[in-house]
């Protein structure tokens, strides 16, 4: 009856060794290579410093332009254009200026990483179902385990700062890239791709000539939710210290500032609306060609 | 015809799905069924024992119901398909010892395809499709779209440029495959089912305008479709494909005047005779009258007015240096247009051509 009625666990000895066993070798990783680890990221930590100054030392109605020129660029709307000038007009009144520099320089940083290193993933993951079966359950773990589980071994080996956040905001920000990236690819019609073959097409020839251009919807639908995923993760990043709206967000959360909670983290919220607005609108036109779609 | 060049050559091919198809040849040789090969070994008959000649520069159909296998045998010869047996020569050349590059070389220069879904690209532009060809050959899209643009002007679709394809109907977008494969300048032009998805119309449109290049063209033409008024009007030759297997060759004249089996006199029963036959297959050699001449290629329902006028009624038959080589009567063209009957069916596998001329 006692067997049942209590499930059969390790002894708390037992559990207490096996989990020190772990944290004590990972302590000693970290001793040993923490160090290596940190100077290879140093390219990357100069790189974000230096863009966050320069975000900074650019005068604020040369900034306000470039929003503008990008919104135009990318949405072909005046609506949009304008309403992004207002929202940065509206933050630099409310004194967050620099906060949204930093937070701008993290998030475009971090979405670059997950550019460059998502979509070569995507495109091996649709090339090889063994590379799909591999990387899928290493997506839906990074994007269901709590960000905070993996904080600790980024903070263990590499310590509070930019870094670390930049990691977590990447650990969180990629899974959609590299997912739409491998689904937009796997959708290219049959019927192309046999055309492709038959005429004689190598691997070079499909991938940059066919899939991607055609995948290309799916990839930017896959770049603007990495771009939301890494605003999301703004907060969180701030408490291991990267500099940002996150950072006045934490401190009213522990004193109870309700309006420059608000204030902060409606300027997140309008941040998201005008990357997502002004990418979402770049992703239809690349569609263009497809209205009417094709007659069967 | 039969004196003409051999372009394909397909021996002893099979193709069957599933995991352990080659040990299925064996079963299929010894005489085993599709369908028992289904039930016993849950593995599908694509193709069995297929053997035939496709001569250069001719039309060639390859005629079936869906399911016979009709459009996975012409993927075997630029070998989108591997086979699971047999041998497949173009020109000499055995497609089926090519390496990859070897093989993506052939397809660039030696076989171009239209497909029955266009294949086309969406993201392109029309005279980008058209180009697509040269470009994958290693030219640059400028000049591949100089010297293709001529392929555009000839299939009329000029003005039509920087059109995307879904911006074109159907027809139209079936003239730009057509257009792509012909700028490869290749020989070979395998065509799966390249008009079945257009309106009747356009259909006939279309298979005029392929007659019409081909009489300047020649190109060898593999032309695969389940409509037989369409393999008549447009076919030098004709396969006829049944689950699998090739259970007539002939030529348009043969398939009609001489069925071999049950199956294609179902299959031609709803043909319009009068409009398909002609003078010279009917004809009783020999014998002349003072009468009106027509030409050997001229239908039964050309001469049939004349006939009926005619004193003897009967009408005299010319070859084409418009010498008497024989005469049709009205008794003749009546029994060539009545149904039809099996004339023989003991040998259905045979290579040959034509009988025609």
């Amino acid at each position: 009856m006692d067997f049942l009625g209590k499930f059969p666990a390790m002894s708390r000895g037992e559990l207490r060794d096996f989990k020190k066993g772990i944290d004590g070798s990972f302590s000693e990783f970290t001793s040993e290579h923490g160090e290596a680890i940190e100077s290879f990221f140093d390219p990357l930590l100069h790189f974000l410093v230096w863009f966050e100054k320069l975000l900074l030392a650019t005068p604020w109605p040369l900034i306000l332009l470039i929003i503008g020129v990008f919104s135009w660029l990318g949405s072909r709307s005046v609506k949009i254009v304008i309403g992004a000038v207002l929202a940065f007009v509206a933050i630099g009144y409310f004194g967050m200026w620099k906060d949204t520099m930093s937070t701008l320089a993290i998030v475009s940083v971090a979405t670059l990483i997950c550019i460059s290193i998502g979509i070569p993933i995507g495109i091996l993951m649709a090339r090889s179902k063994y590379a799909q079966a591999f990387v899928t359950p290493l997506l839906d773990v990074m994007q269901t385990i709590p960000a905070f589980v993996y904080l600790i071994p980024v903070v263990m080996l590499l310590g509070i700062g930019k870094v670390p956040g930049l990691i977590a905001v990447c650990i969180y920000a990629l899974p959609p890239i590299v997912r739409l990236t491998n689904l937009g690819i796997r959708l290219v019609s049959k019927e192309a791709l046999e055309a492709a073959d038959a005429f004689g097409a190598n691997y070079r020839q499909r991938l940059f000539d066919v899939q991607i251009p055609l995948a290309l919807p799916n990839i930017f639908a896959g770049i603007n939710q990495t771009i939301m995923m890494a605003l999301s993760m703004v907060v969180i990043a701030s408490m291991i210290g990267v500099a940002g709206l996150g950072v006045p967000v934490l401190r009213s959360i522990s004193n109870q500032y309700l309006a420059l909670g608000l204030l902060n983290g409606l300027a997140i919220v309008a941040l998201a609306i005008i990357f997502d607005r002004v990418t979402q609108q770049y992703g239809k036109r690349l569609q263009k060609h497809r209205h009417g779609d094709l007659h069967e | 015809m039969s004196k003409n060049e051999i372009a394909i050559s397909i021996k002893g091919l099979y193709k069957v799905f599933g995991n352990r198809s080659k040990k299925m040849v064996t079963h299929l040789k010894d005489g085993m069924s599709k369908a028992d090969l289904l039930d016993k070994y849950h593995h599908v008959l694509g193709l069995k024992d297929i053997n035939i000649d496709i001569p250069a520069h001719q039309i060639s159909v390859i005629m079936g119901l869906s399911g016979s296998g009709k459009s996975t045998l012409i993927r075997h010869i630029n070998r989108l398909i591997e086979p699971t047996a047999g041998s497949i020569d173009i020109y000499g050349e055995n497609v089926l010892s090519m390496s990859k590059g070897t093989l993506r070389e052939f397809r660039r220069h030696k076989v171009a395809m239209v497909f029955q879904k266009f294949g086309l690209h969406v993201h392109k532009t029309v005279a980008e499709n058209v180009a697509y060809g040269l470009v994958i050959q290693g030219m640059s899209l400028k000049k591949a779209k100089q010297k293709s643009s001529k392929w555009l002007v000839r299939v009329g679709l000029e003005g039509f440029e920087d059109h995307y394809p879904s911006q074109l109907s159907g027809g139209m977008q079936q003239r730009v495959g057509l257009a792509r494969a012909l700028a490869t300048d290749a020989d070979i032009l395998l065509m799966d089912e390249a008009f079945s998805a257009l309106d009747p119309l356009i259909r006939t449109d279309m298979q005029d305008i392929l007659l019409t290049l081909q009489q300047e063209l020649h190109k060898t033409i593999v032309f695969i479709t389940h409509d037989l008024d369409e393999a008549l009007h447009i076919g030098d030759s004709i396969a006829i494909l049944r689950d699998g297997e090739i259970i007539q060759q002939g030529s348009p004249q043969d398939i009609i005047l001489k069925p071999d089996d049950e199956y294609i006199v179902d299959f031609i029963q709803d043909v319009n005779r009068g409009r398909v036959i002609q003078i010279k297959s009917v004809m009783n050699k020999g014998v002349s009258i003072k009468g009106p001449n027509f030409n050997q290629n001229t239908v039964l329902e050309d001469i049939l007015p004349e006939i009926v006028k005619s004193a003897q009624q009967m009408v005299n038959v010319v070859n084409d240096q418009n010498q008497v080589i024989g005469s049709v009567d009205l008794k003749t063209v009546a029994s060539a247009i009545a149904k039809p009957v099996i004339q023989s069916n003991n040998n259905t596998n045979y290579t040959q051509s034509s009988s025609g001329d």
